[in-house]
C-alpha cells in the first residue's frame, strides 16, 4: 500500500475573477509516504502537521514553504497498542488527533488517551484503558479538559490537570449505545458540543445540565464520520457521512428576535447584529424544537456515489475528500 | 473457444515444478501456489503449470483471451521449517489496477456509469438518445484526461523502464479512445447518411495527429509558401476535408506567384463550392446528390481541359477533389492509416455513404491501402469489425487484446443501455454484459482499496451480482475498524445478514482477545448477536470472581437497553446494580435484588454460590434486611444447590466451600430466628 500525506494549494486568494469566482483547481505542491492509513490530522502551528496513523504511530510532518517540501519532524512509534508495546504486531489504530500548540491528544482503538507534547520524545501523560471501548474521537473542551466520544455511546469529560485516570463526567445516549464517531464543540459557547452517530444521528449536548443530550436531529442515513462547527460563524454546522452526503445546518435565519437597543447610539448596525445572532443561536441549538426555530438543512453534494470521510471548513472554504478518491474545494460557501 | 489453443503458456516465474510438487488454491480473484515438501513421486507433470491455471480455469467459463492477462508471481510468505524454505505464490490476474495513474480512469468512470444507471430511462427517442451520447462523451473525456496524466507522467519520470510503461499505456488509451469514438458514431448515435460522413471526418481530423507538427511548422514559419513542405500541408488539408484552411494557404501561394493565379482562382472557387453535407435539416439527400454530381461534372472538366497541366500539385489536388484513388493513395504517408484513406475516400466519391454501405468500401480501403505489404493489426481488425457494425465482434476482440476488463465492461454496459445487444446468452446463464461487469468488479475486489466500486457494479448485475458480492465482501482484510464498519454498512444495505454476523464476530474475537470487552460488547450488539454477548459477560463475571471486583464500571454501568440483549448480560447489569445499591447502603432494595436474581433464574447457576456469598453480609447486618419469606426462598436455593450438585463428593471435600454452606446455614437460620420474632412482634409494644 502506497499511502501519501500531500499538500495542496487550493488557490491565490487574490485572483478573485470579476463575478468573483475564484480560478484554478487545487494544485498540488509536495508530498511525502506514510506508513499505514491515516486516520485523523491536524495543523499544529503554520508549518507542522500532525498524523494519526492506522499501525498506532503518531507523526509530526514540517512543511518546508521555501522550497516546497515535507518532511518527518518527530515520530511516536507505537503511541496505541494492543497488549504489549514490544510486540511486532500489537499496534493499535490511532483513531483521532487534537492540538493545541504545543500539545497534541491522541485516542485510540485501545482506548488509551496519550498527551504528547511537540518537543518532547516521550509522553507526557498516558491513561491506560481509558475506555473499554474504542475511542473515536476527541477534542479540547478548555486547555486542560479533553472531550471523547467511544463505541458505546458515552461522551465524557477529562481533566488533564487531574491524576487520576477516571474521567471527571459521563454522558451517554438515553437509548442504545450507538457508537458515537464524532465530536465538535461550540467555538464560543464553550458548553454547546455536538456529536455524530453510527445511525447518522446528530446530537447536541448543553454540558452545564444533565447527562443526556439536548437534541436529536436525524440525519444521515449511515455512520456520520466528521462534525464541525464553522470556526468563525458559529451559526453553521457541518456533517459528512458514510452515505455520500454533506449536510449545512444552517441557523442564522433565526433572526426573528432583535432587541430594540439595536438602533440606539449610532453604534454600527452590523455589530450589533453579530452579537445578538450570536445570543439568540444560543436558544437555536439548544432548542428543545429545532423546527420552531428555523434551520436550514441543505446537502451539498448533489449526485452522492461513495462515502465522504472527511471535511474541514475556514473562513468561506470548505474541503472534503471522498471515496471515490477526490477532494472537492468549495470557496464560495455563503455565496 | 478455439481461440485458447492458440495462446501460448504462461509461468510464474520463479515457481518451477521440476523442483519441488507445487500445490495451487482458488480464490475470487487470485490464485495461491505453494511448493510443498513433498518428493517429485512420478506423475507430477510440469505441464499442468505451465498452460497457466488462470486460462485453464477461465476456459470452463467459455471466455477466451483470458490468457492474455498478465501473471505475477510475488512472493507472499516465507515459511522456515525443512531443508530449505518454501515459498507462497501470489498469481494475480489484473495486474492494471495497481497502476497509479489509472486509478483516475476508474474512480471517474465509476461516477459515469452510477449515473447512467440511476438515468431516466421513461426519456424516449431522441432527448434519450442524446442523454447516451453525452454519458458517451463523459467516458471519452475521462480516458482523454487520464492519457494526459499518463503523458505528464511519462515525461516527468527519469526511470527508462517506467517511462516506456506510461508511454505504452498512452497509447493504448489512445486506441481506445479510437475505438470508443468510433463506436459512439456508428452505434450509440447511430448517425445517419449524412452526417455520417461530417462525423467521420471529425474522428479521423481528432485521431491522426501524426502530421500535426509538420502542419505548425509550415503555418508557423515566415513565408509558408516557400517552405518545402507547403504542398504536404494542403493536401493533408484536402485530405482532411478542411477546405477553409487549404484555401487559406492556396492564396498565400497566389499572392507570391502572380502566373498561377487564373488556375487558382478556378481551383479556390471549386474548393468553395463543394458540397458538403449538413447537420440541420436544410437540405434532402437527393438534394446534396443532385449538386454533388453537378460539382463533380464541373471538376472533371476543368481537369480534362488541362487547366490545371502546367502546376503538377494542383493537378493532383484536383484529381483528389474528383475521388481519384490512385492519386489519393499516393499521399499515403501523409494519411498514415487505412481508415483515414476510407474516409477521405468517401468524402470525394460518396459523401452520402449510407452506415450499412461502410462496411464494403472499409474492405476495400484497407485491402488497397495495405496493398498486400502489411497484414492488419488487432486494431485494424476492431476498427473493421465496427464498420461493420459487429458489436459483438468488436467487443470480443478488444477484450482479447486489452489486459483489464474496464473498456468493454463499460462500453458493453452503454451498448445495453442503449438496446443494441441481443441477450446473447453465455451457456452460464447470464448475458455479456453482466458478465463482463462482473468479471470487471472482481478485478477490483482484488485491490486494496478500489473494492468499493466494485460493490456498485455488483449491484447492477441483476443474475449473479449478489452472489459474487456475499463471496468478495468476506474477504477484504479488515485492518482498522473504520474499514469493517464501512463493509458492515455495505451488507447491512443489501441485507447480507450472514455476511454482518461474520464480520461482527471476527471483530468482536478480535477485540476480547486484545482484551477491549466494551468494543467486543459493542460489535456484538451492532449483529444482535445474543450467544456472544452471554460470551463477553460471562468473560467479566470470570474477572470479578477472581479479581473481586468489576473491571471496566464505565461499560457495566451504562448498558441501557443493550443489557436485554442476552441474559447473561441482563445478570451481569443486575449483578453490578446489586453492587451499587449496597455501595449506596440501600440493603431492603439490595436484598429484594439478589433473591430475584436467584428466583427468576436470570443468574445461571453456577454463579448462585456466590450470590449467596453475597448475601452473607446482609444476614450478619444489625438491622433484620430479609423477610421469613425470602429467608425462606434463600434456604431453598442453598438447599438445591448443594442437593443438585453433581460432583457431591467433590463438594464435601473441598474445606472453602463447605465452611462456607455451613456458614450461610447458620447465618440464615439466625437470620429467620430474628425475623420470625420481629415479624411476630405486635407493633407498639
Amino acid at each position: 500500500q502506497d499511502n501519501r500525506i500531500s499538500i495542496w494549494s487550493a488557490g491565490d486568494f487574490g485572483n478573485a475573477g470579476l463575478n468573483g469566482e475564484y480560478h484554478g483547481e487545487p494544485h498540488f505542491l509536495c508530498d511525502i509516504q506514510h506508513n499505514g492509513d491515516v486516520m485523523d490530522m491536524q495543523f499544529l502551528d503554520q508549518e507542522r502537521i500532525v498524523v494519526a496513523s492506522s499501525t498506532g504511530t503518531v507523526t509530526i510532518f514540517r512543511h518546508h514553504q521555501n522550497n516546497q517540501t515535507l518532511s518527518d519532524d518527530h515520530r511516536w512509534e507505537k503511541a496505541h497498542y494492543h497488549v504489549d508495546q514490544d510486540t511486532s504486531c500489537g499496534g493499535a489504530a490511532c483513531t483521532g488527533v487534537v492540538c493545541n500548540n504545543p500539545e497534541i491528544v491522541t485516542v485510540g482503538e485501545d482506548g488509551r488517551i496519550n498527551l504528547f507534547r511537540a518537543d518532547q520524545k516521550d509522553a507526557v501523560r498516558t491513561i491506560d484503558n481509558a475506555d473499554s471501548s474504542t475511542l473515536h474521537a476527541v477534542t479540547f473542551l478548555r486547555t486542560t479538559e479533553i472531550l471523547t466520544v467511544n463505541s458505546i455511546g458515552q461522551l465524557k469529560i477529562w481533566d488533564l490537570r487531574q491524576q487520576r485516570n477516571e474521567p471527571s463526567q459521563i454522558f451517554s445516549l438515553a437509548g442504545d449505545r450507538v457508537p458515537l464517531h464524532c465530536v465538535d464543540r461550540h467555538p464560543n459557547q464553550q458548553h454547546i458540543v455536538a456529536t455524530g452517530g453510527q445511525d447518522g444521528m446528530l446530537s447536541i449536548w448543553d454540558i452545564r445540565q444533565g447527562t443526556m443530550p439536548v437534541s436529536l436531529l436525524n440525519a444521515h442515513e449511515a455512520e456520520m464520520w466528521e462534525v464541525h462547527f464553522h470556526p468563525s460563524d458559529p451559526d453553521h454546522l457541518f456533517t459528512c457521512s458514510e452515505d455520500g452526503s454533506l449536510w449545512h445546518w444552517d441557523t442564522s435565519t433565526n433572526v426573528s428576535d432583535k432587541p430594540s437597543f439595536l438602533h440606539q447610539g449610532g453604534r454600527s448596525t452590523a455589530y450589533l447584529s453579530h452579537s445578538t445572532i450570536n445570543q439568540s443561536v444560543v436558544s437555536a441549538w439548544l432548542s428543545s424544537d429545532p423546527t420552531k426555530d428555523r434551520m436550514e438543512i441543505t446537502n451539498l453534494i448533489p449526485n452522492q456515489t461513495l462515502s465522504v470521510n472527511s471535511l474541514d471548513v475556514l473562513g468561506p472554504c470548505l474541503v472534503y475528500g471522498t471515496d471515490a478518491e477526490a477532494i472537492y474545494v468549495n470557496r464560495q460557501l455563503f455565496a | 473457444a478455439p481461440l485458447t489453443d492458440t495462446v501460448p503458456p504462461q509461468v510464474v516465474p520463479g515457481a518451477d515444478p521440476l523442483a519441488r510438487q507445487l500445490c495451487f488454491a482458488w480464490g475470487p480473484a487470485e490464485v495461491l501456489v505453494c511448493e510443498t515438501l513433498f518428493g517429485r513421486a512420478g506423475g507430477f507433470r510440469s505441464r499442468c503449470l505451465s498452460r497457466s491455471p488462470c486460462a485453464s480455469r477461465f476456459r470452463g467459463k467459455g471466455r477466451a483471451g483470458a490468457a492474455a492477462r498478465s501473471l505475477t508471481g510475488s512472493v507472499a510468505a516465507t515459511a522456515d521449517g525443512g531443508p530449505s524454505s518454501s515459498r507462497v505464490f501470489v498469481v494475480r490476474r489484473d495486474q492494471d489496477i495497481y497502476i497509479q495513474t489509472l486509478r483516475k480512469l476508474f474512480n471517474e468512470s465509476h461516477g459515469i456509469f452510477m449515473g447512467l444507471q440511476r438515468s431516466e430511462e421513461e426519456l424516449a427517442g431522441k432527448s434519450r438518445k442524446a442523454q447516451l451520447v453525452q454519458v458517451s462523451k463523459n467516458y471519452r473525456s475521462v480516458i482523454r484526461a487520464c492519457m494526459e496524466d499518463m503523458h505528464q507522467a511519462a515525461v516527468s519520470t527519469r526511470d527508462p523502464a517506467l517511462q516506456g510503461q506510461y508511454s505504452t499505456q498512452v497509447s493504448i488509451l489512445s486506441a481506445m479512445e479510437l475505438i470508443w469514438n468510433l463506436c459512439e458514431i456508428l452505434f450509440v448515435e447511430a448517425a445517419t447518411a449524412g452526417p455520417l460522413l461530417l462525423r467521420l471526418l471529425d474522428w479521423v481530423r481528432l485521431h491522426v495527429c501524426d502530421v500535426d507538427s509538420m502542419v505548425r511548422e509550415v503555418l508557423s514559419s515566415e513565408s509558408p509558401s516557400k517552405h518545402k513542405l507547403f504542398w504536404n500541408v494542403v493536401d493533408v488539408f484536402v485530405l482532411q476535408g478542411r477546405m477553409d484552411e487549404a484555401r487559406h494557404l492556396l492564396s498565400k501561394e497566389a499572392s507570391a506567384n502572380p502566373t498561377s493565379v487564373n488556375m487558382y482562382k478556378i481551383l479556390d472557387d471549386l474548393m468553395k463550392k463543394m458540397p458538403v453535407p449538413s447537420l440541420g435539416n436544410t437540405q434532402t439527400l437527393t438534394e446534396l446528390e443532385l449538386k454533388w454530381q453537378h460539382w463533380h461534372e464541373e471538376c472533371q472538366r476543368y481537369l480534362q481541359d488541362g487547366t490545371f497541366a502546367s502546376n503538377p500539385h494542383m493537378e493532383s489536388i484536383c484529381k483528389i477533389l474528383l475521388g481519384d484513388e490512385d492519386a489519393i493513395l499516393e499521399k499515403k504517408e501523409l494519411m498514415t492509416t487505412w481508415y483515414h484513406f476510407l474516409v477521405t475516400r468517401l468524402l470525394y466519391s460518396h459523401p452520402t455513404v449510407k452506415p450499412m454501405e461502410l462496411r464494403f468500401y472499409a474492405q476495400s480501403s484497407m485491402d488497397l491501402f495495405l496493398g498486400g505489404e502489411s497484414s492488419p493489426e488487432p486494431l485494424d481488425m476492431i476498427l473493421m469489425a465496427a464498420f461493420e457494425f459487429e458489436m459483438h465482434q468488436v467487443i470480443k476482440e478488444c477484450s482479447i487484446v486489452l489486459s483489464n476488463w474496464w473498456f468493454v465492461a463499460h462500453l458493453t454496459d452503454l451498448l445495453d443501455h442503449c438496446k443494441l445487444l441481443q441477450s446473447h446468452n453465455l451457456y452460464f446463464g447470464s448475458n455479456m454484459r453482466e458478465f463482463l461487469l462482473l468479471e470487471y468488479a472482481s478485478g477490483l475486489f482484488s485491490h486494496h482499496s478500489l473494492w468499493q466500486l466494485g460493490v456498485d457494479y455488483f449491484d447492477h448485475c441483476p443474475e449473479y451480482g449478489r452472489v459474487y458480492l456475499e463471496l468478495h465482501i468476506e474477504r477484504i482484510p479488515l485492518s482498522t475498524e473504520q474499514k469493517a464498519l464501512k463493509v458492515l454498512r455495505i451488507c447491512e444495505q443489501r441485507q447480507m445478514h450472514e455476511q454482518v454476523r461474520s464480520i461482527c464476530k471476527i471483530m468482536a474475537m478480535k477485540a476480547l482477545r486484545n482484551n477491549r470487552l466494551g468494543s467486543a460488547l459493542s460489535w456484538s450488539i451492532r449483529a444482535k448477536d445474543a450467544a456472544f454477548a452471554t460470551l463477553i459477560s460471562d468473560r467479566f463475571l470470570k474477572d470479578y470472581c477472581e479479581r473481586g471486583c468489576f473491571s471496566d464500571l464505565d461499560l457495566i454501568d451504562n448498558l441501557g437497553p443493550s443489557m436485554l440483549l442476552s441474559d447473561r448480560l441482563t445478570f451481569l447489569g443486575k449483578y453490578r446494580e446489586f453492587h451499587r445499591l449496597y455501595g449506596e447502603k440501600r440493603f431492603p432494595e439490595a436484598a429484594r435484588l439478589l433473591l430475584t436474581l436467584m428466583t427468576a433464574h436470570i443468574a445461571p447457576s453456577s454463579f448462585w454460590m456466590t450470590l449467596l456469598t453475597d448475601a452473607l453480609p446482609l444476614l450478619e447486618q444489625k438491622e433484620v434486611i430479609f423477610s421469613a419469606e425470602q429467608t425462606y426462598e434463600l434456604m431453598r436455593c442453598l438447599e438445591d444447590l448443594t442437593a443438585g450438585n453433581p460432583d457431591k463428593q467433590k463438594f464435601q471435600d473441598d474445606d472453602v466451600e463447605t465452611t462456607k454452606v455451613e456458614m450461610l446455614r447458620l447465618a440464615l437460620a439466625r437470620n429467620l430466628a430474628r425475623v420470625i420474632i420481629k415479624e411476630g412482634t405486635v407493633e407498639g409494644s
